[in-house]
């Protein structure tokens, strides 16, 4: 309906990002909400399952690593701790998980709509990001139910959240792309994802584990960032991310991966975005 | 980047163009190709188990150097058969595909409908699925909200806009998503064969929405195989075949040579070793006037007297004739629909004479012939082909369609005491 006439512009075809940026937003903030409403409509519970999944599993390790294995008593606020350990990565290995399938699940839209390709993974990550809240409400009802004080370091949360959401927007973004023309990848992500979950600290604190095996783990980037999330929210005495890899220069591998697996990330879903309508 | 468009600096065939609105759609060149592997390695166990299969590619060039423009306010067909490449180019034009080569530009909002009610979902409600059907169609989100008022009362859905989806029924859903797309309003509407959905009711509905787009000057760009579309609503036409350009211009030689080449294969297939290429052609055809000479203009209330024969290009089976008499608007106006009784022979013809009653108001009008057969799929049009144009001229008024007869006087009626 404009009336000065509308000047000709390129049509580049599909990408990333294409159609602009606002109608990117609007559209990441419809299909997360659409996705958030279908998870959990119809359930008896609603919204309070995404609180009490985490719960359910918290419950079960924590009889098993306190009453079974005995781990929990030479840890300060162990409870916690694994709680605040499964919230943070149940919400990588959730968005993660459900990026796989995402972009051939929305197989309608992609195929027959002019669609921005970088919102679908985007909008499980943004879903599994409001799970992540709700469960992080939970997590500080425990922190003071079990007495750990305030600290100023609480402030400091939100720079492992922000780590924490662009490496799962990157593996998100890969698994995505990569899904429609290897469609081994969901199995093979889900085995994946459970070799990370045990090498990754979240039902040890890392200072238990032999030095050998805790080189290995570092490498691995969720390490030092729960590492860092303990020391900064829950235990000041715990050691910390530099101090468990050797000081500073202990850290770059892990650095390292986390650059790698976000310049992979943009390259191919840069390079395969234009292509996937064709790929499903 | 780049100059301004103007008319000229298009490459490829310069067809004749009735509008002369500036180009709102510039395809230059435009190459498009789809890797088909012969072998699809789709998982890693298969990679695994043959390292070094290299995947054989098999090349489908789905698009070959197609250029053409599209101008503001033109109603503008595609068509081709199946695989010829036109929802290729669609897909290209909806920003769906990426072309290898060439060049796509266009102006305004561009809304595709390569389906109705894409992204729809069963478990929200009317109103969520608006909002979001309507941003996909490339409003924004205020637009589509602000929107959907008008969408649920031209889909006279208004007190069901809280109830899901998944409780619709089918009719309901149809006409939801049909609402979308009409209140949608873009500048120009790329549009795939939506008519294919629903029952005859809907398609009419369809009609009667494309005829008002055209009469308002809105650009639409219709991807179809349905000639008698091409021919009552496109100003141009273009053919495809193979993934090029064949034919670019007036609708009705479009769709002679979409009939031509729909054909041609299935003569060739029975053996027939003539270079049949129509299935039936005009032999003659006017419109003549009391003393028997050929016109072009009528009189209003003069019958219509015609002066027609066909020829069969191959074997026509017990064939029925339409006639349909189109208005300016592209609308038909009446039809009649006479039945061969008898098979016609190769290059046998057919002839009609005889008179029809003539009600239209003034006016420029066509008249069309379809030509139809029973085949094992039920009844198919074979041909459609321009008779003649013609103009009514006279003093009755020229609203509405036709003038009727009407005994009706005004009585100035006594006051009562």
């Amino acid at each position: 309906m404009s009336d000065a006439p509308a000047p000709l512009r390129d049509v580049p075809g599909p990408s990333a990002l294409g159609g602009g940026t606002r109608r990117a937003l609007e559209l990441l903030y419809l299909i997360a909400a659409t996705d958030f409403k279908k998870h959990y409509f119809g359930t008896a519970l609603g919204y309070l399952w995404s609180i009490a999944r985490p719960l359910m599993l918290f419950g079960v390790l924590l009889a098993v690593f306190t009453q079974v294995f005995r781990l929990g008593s030479e840890v300060p606020h162990y409870p916690v701790l694994l709680l605040f350990n499964i919230v943070l990565f149940g919400f990588f290995q959730e968005a993660t998980g459900v990026a796989v399938t995402s972009i051939v699940g929305q197989e309608g839209i992609v195929r027959k709509t002019q669609f921005p390709r970088l919102v679908i993974p985007l909008a499980v990550v943004l879903t599994s990001l409001f799970n992540l809240a709700l469960n992080l409400v939970v997590v500080l009802v425990f922190l003071l139910a079990f007495g750990v004080a305030p600290m100023w370091t609480w402030l400091l949360f939100p720079v492992v959240l922000a780590l924490l959401i662009v490496i799962t927007v990157a593996v998100s973004m890969l698994v995505s792309s990569l899904f429609p023309r290897f469609r081994d990848l969901a199995i093979i992500w889900t085995v994946l994802s459970t070799v990370l979950f045990y090498a990754s600290p979240v039902l040890y604190p890392l200072e238990k584990v032999p030095a050998t095996l805790r080189d290995v783990i570092m490498i691995n980037p969720l390490a030092p960032l729960l590492e860092l999330a303990r020391k900064w929210v829950i235990d000041p005495t715990a050691p910390g991310p530099a101090a468990l890899a050797g000081g500073y220069a202990g850290l770059l591998p892990a650095v390292a991966v986390f650059v790698l697996v976000c310049v992979a990330a943009v390259w191919v879903f840069k390079r395969e975005a234009p292509r996937i309508a064709e790929e499903l | 980047m780049g100059s301004p468009s103007t008319a000229d600096d298009v490459t490829g065939p310069a067809p004749a163009r009735r509008s002369d609105g500036r180009v709102v759609i510039d395809v230059a060149g435009l190459d498009k190709s789809f890797r088909i592997p012969e072998h699809r390695i789709d998982s890693l166990k298969e990679r695994a188990t043959h390292p070094f299969t290299r995947v054989e590619y098999r090349e489908h060039r789905a698009l070959r150097g197609v250029s053409f423009d599209v101008r503001e306010g033109e109603f503008f067909g595609i068509v081709g058969r199946n695989g010829s490449g036109k929802s290729t180019l669609l897909k290209i034009l909806a920003g769906i595909y990426r072309a290898d080569a060439g060049r796509v530009r266009m102006a305004g909002r561009v809304a595709p409908f390569i389906e109705l009610g894409v992204g729809f979902n069963p478990e929200l409600t009317a109103r969520e699925n608006g909002a979001l059907n309507g941003v996909l169609m490339g409003q924004t989100l205020r637009e589509a909200r602000r929107n959907l008022d008008a969408v649920l009362a031209f889909a006279e859905l208004e007190e069901f806009v809280d109830l899901k989806l998944k409780n619709y029924s089918s009719g309901m859903l149809v006409r939801f998503a049909f609402a979308v797309m009409v209140q949608s309003d873009a500048d120009v509407m790329l549009i795939d064969e939506v008519l294919a959905v629903g029952d005859a009711a809907f398609a009419q509905k369809c009609m009667d929405y494309f005829r008002e787009r055209r009469r308002q000057g809105r650009t639409v760009v219709l991807v179809t195989h349905d000639m008698t579309t091409v021919q009552t609503l496109c100003h141009r036409a273009l053919l495809l075949h193979d993934g090029e350009l064949r034919y670019l211009g007036e609708p009705e030689d479009t769709a002679l040579r979409y009939y031509r080449m729909n054909f041609a294969g299935i003569v060739a297939a029975q053996g027939g070793d003539q270079v049949v290429d129509v299935n039936a052609r005009v032999v003659r055809a006017a419109l003549l006037d009391a003393s028997g000479t050929a016109v072009e203009n009528v009189e209003d209330a003069e019958p219509l007297r015609l002066d027609v024969a066909l020829e069969a290009a191959r074997p026509l089976r017990r064939p029925k004739f339409t006639f349909h008499v189109r208005n300016a608007d592209g609308q038909a106006v009446f039809e009649f629909a006479r039945r061969l009784d008898a098979d016609v022979p190769l290059g046998g013809r057919v002839r009609f004479d005889g008179s029809v009653e003539n009600r239209l108001v003034p006016g420029t009008y066509s008249l069309d012939v379809y030509i139809g057969e029973e085949n094992e799929r039920g009844p198919e049009t074979v041909q459609g082909l321009r008779l003649v144009n013609f103009l009514v001229f006279g003093t009755a008024p020229e609203h509405g369609l036709v003038t009727v007869k009407a005994d009706v006087e005004p009585v100035l009626e006594e006051p009562q005491p």
